[in-house]
């Protein structure tokens, strides 16, 4: 018996025809020069959100960020005149990677006054400009205004810093109306960070497909609500109250009403202690911008309205929660069956050690759930490689993964086509 | 290590562990017994530390106080075993492992 209302078209995936019905074919998931296309019609030419800027928040503050699938690294720093720039992380002179620490792949943060190279000391300052070069007069014709460091174009959205290698359009007309329905949100006011990070063998579209339904959530995660919860829980299914599809992006909006519970005996002890779990710390923080939400946010405007998924193409997931905290996930790949997977969870400033405390069980009880959510991944890159079998029926509450397969089939295509 | 009121958690003081990292692989070298052995003496506590540390500013906790709050996010850590799995590690999670590069200081 279905407990949410669906859209007139019956199902919420008939409701974007172009997605049909039939079963979806994986060979988008393991195939390498899938993987090599890909990275050019995609990694190469769409946003890519590279963090936020409370990451750089005085000029010379500075991060790098690896970015295998499009096959750079980038330095993001803040400059004097306040503008948040990215360029390619290359010495002009020889082509030696210009900031790194001790590991040359390993991702660094930091302030600086300018870049030095740490191979024959050319120097730049934070705007990329060349200033230096060692022994000067030996080069020949050498104008420093021609060997600035290579930019890449960077804009920030809500905070939130994007890079394109190769930008088809602006940053918010890629990023769209979805998007837009979120402006207001106050990001900026959730600075406290958890980082959590892994190398995942798997596509990178397998664990967004992971996270972006629900269907799994009463079975894979039956284990973390007590029995008689479990057990209900599993009865229901789950079904989600909303879903929208703006592509290339697209959105979930899930139920939740556990923060708090409305009957405490429903949840363990540690959260009825410290009131908060999954879902978040129960007591919302004081701040602006959280009552009323951006339209953007519960768009349904349902009483039951727990958490909203966003999955910004093509690797950026933004997950607003009810009571007042955001998380984020990368998935970023390198190579076919691989991809570095970071998440972050984002709270106001906790004030008091209760509020800390609450804090702490909700990141401990998210990476309860990611690891559970995280291990069926590399099984399931193993059996598509098999090719035995090839296509799979995904269901009405899979449609934003139904979605995310068929924009990267368009994405590729559209490039290939234009090659030709 | 702790605050006088609290001295009956002092066995228990090699779980003030300053980060996530610590804490879990604690948790993951731990019997059962052992973490059911400190749950069992912390959690009743868990309240009234709480009170005690909402006395004193959450970014300037003096040294007992630091070690307390540490003492409490072990607690949390060790809750899942103790309170859901019955074993130390999360079920279902084979090889997966997701690493806390950053978290907010105490
Ligand atoms: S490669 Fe950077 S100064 Fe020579
Ligand atoms: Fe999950």
């Amino acid at each position: 018996m279905p407990h949410f209302s669906k859209p007139e078209a019956g199902s919420w995936t008939e409701q974007y025809p172009e997605l049909g019905t039939s079963p979806v074919n994986y060979e988008d998931s393991i195939d390498p020069a899938y993987y090599e296309a890909e990275r050019e019609a995609i990694f190469k030419r769409t946003w890519l959100n590279v963090g936020r800027v409370e990451q750089v928040p005085k000029p010379g503050h500075y991060f790098t960020k690896e970015l295998a699938a499009a096959g750079t690294s980038l330095i993001i720093v803040r400059g004097r005149d306040q503008q948040v720039r990215a360029f390619h992380n290359v010495c002009r002179h020889r082509g030696n990677k210009l900031v790194w620490n001790d590991f040359p792949g390993e991702e660094v943060k930091g302030t600086c006054r300018q870049f030095t190279c740490k191979y024959h000391a050319w120097r730049y300052d934070l705007t990329g400009k060349l200033t230096f070069v060692q022994q000067e007069g030996e080069f020949f014709d050498l104008d420093k205004d021609d060997y600035g460091l290579k930019e890449v174009a960077c804009d920030i959205w809500e905070g939130f810093v994007f890079v394109n290698l190769d930008p088809q359009q602006g940053l918010r007309e890629y990023l769209g109306d979805m998007a837009k329905g979120l402006e207001g949100y106050p990001f900026h006011e959730m600075t406290d960070v958890f980082t959590y990070k892994a190398e995942v063998g798997s596509n990178w579209k397998l664990f967004i497909d992971a996270f972006a339904e629900f269907y799994h959530a009463p079975v894979l995660h039956q284990k973390q609500a007590t029995k008689e919860e479990a057990e209900k829980l599993l009865g229901y299914g789950f079904e989600a109250l909303h879903y929208e599809l703006h592509s290339p992006h697209s959105m979930i909006s899930s139920w939740g009403g556990m923060a708090p519970p409305k009957d405490p005996s429903m949840v363990k002890p540690i959260e009825r202690e410290l009131r908060s779990g999954l879902f978040g710390p129960w007591d919302r923080p004081d701040i602006a911008g959280l009552d009323p939400l951006p339209a953007g946010v519960n768009p349904a405007r349902h009483r039951s309205w727990g958490t909203d998924s966003f999955v910004l193409f093509p690797n950026f997931m933004l997950l607003l929660w009810a009571p007042g905290w955001y998380l984020t996930y990368h998935y970023w790949p390198t190579a076919v069956d691989k991809h570095l997977f970071e998440a972050n969870l984002y709270f106001v400033p906790a004030k008091t050690a209760r509020e800390r405390l609450a804090q702490e069980l909700t990141a401990v009880t998210f990476k309860e759930y990611a690891l559970q959510d995280g291990n069926t991944l590399e099984a399931t890159q193993t059996m598509l490689k098999g090719r035995y079998v090839t296509d799979f029926p995904l269901n009405d509450q899979e449609i934003l993964l139904r979605h995310l397969h068929k924009v990267v089939r368009d994405y590729v295509k559209e490039h290939a086509d234009a090659a030709e | 290590m702790l605050p006088s009121d609290f001295a009956e958690l002092e066995p228990y003081s090699d779980w003030i562990l300053g980060s996530e990292r610590e804490r879990y692989a604690k948790r993951l070298a731990s019997g059962m017994a052992d973490m059911q052995a400190f749950y069992d003496a912390a959690f009743p506590l868990l309240d009234r530390a709480t009170t005690h540390l909402d006395t004193f500013p959450l970014d300037d906790l003096p040294e007992p106080e630091r070690n307390l709050m540490l003492l409490m996010f072990s607690l949390v850590m060790v809750s899942f075993p103790i309170e859901v799995w019955k074993q130390p590690r999360v079920p279902d999670s084979g090889a997966a492992y997701l690493d806390v590069i950053a978290e907010p200081q105490v």
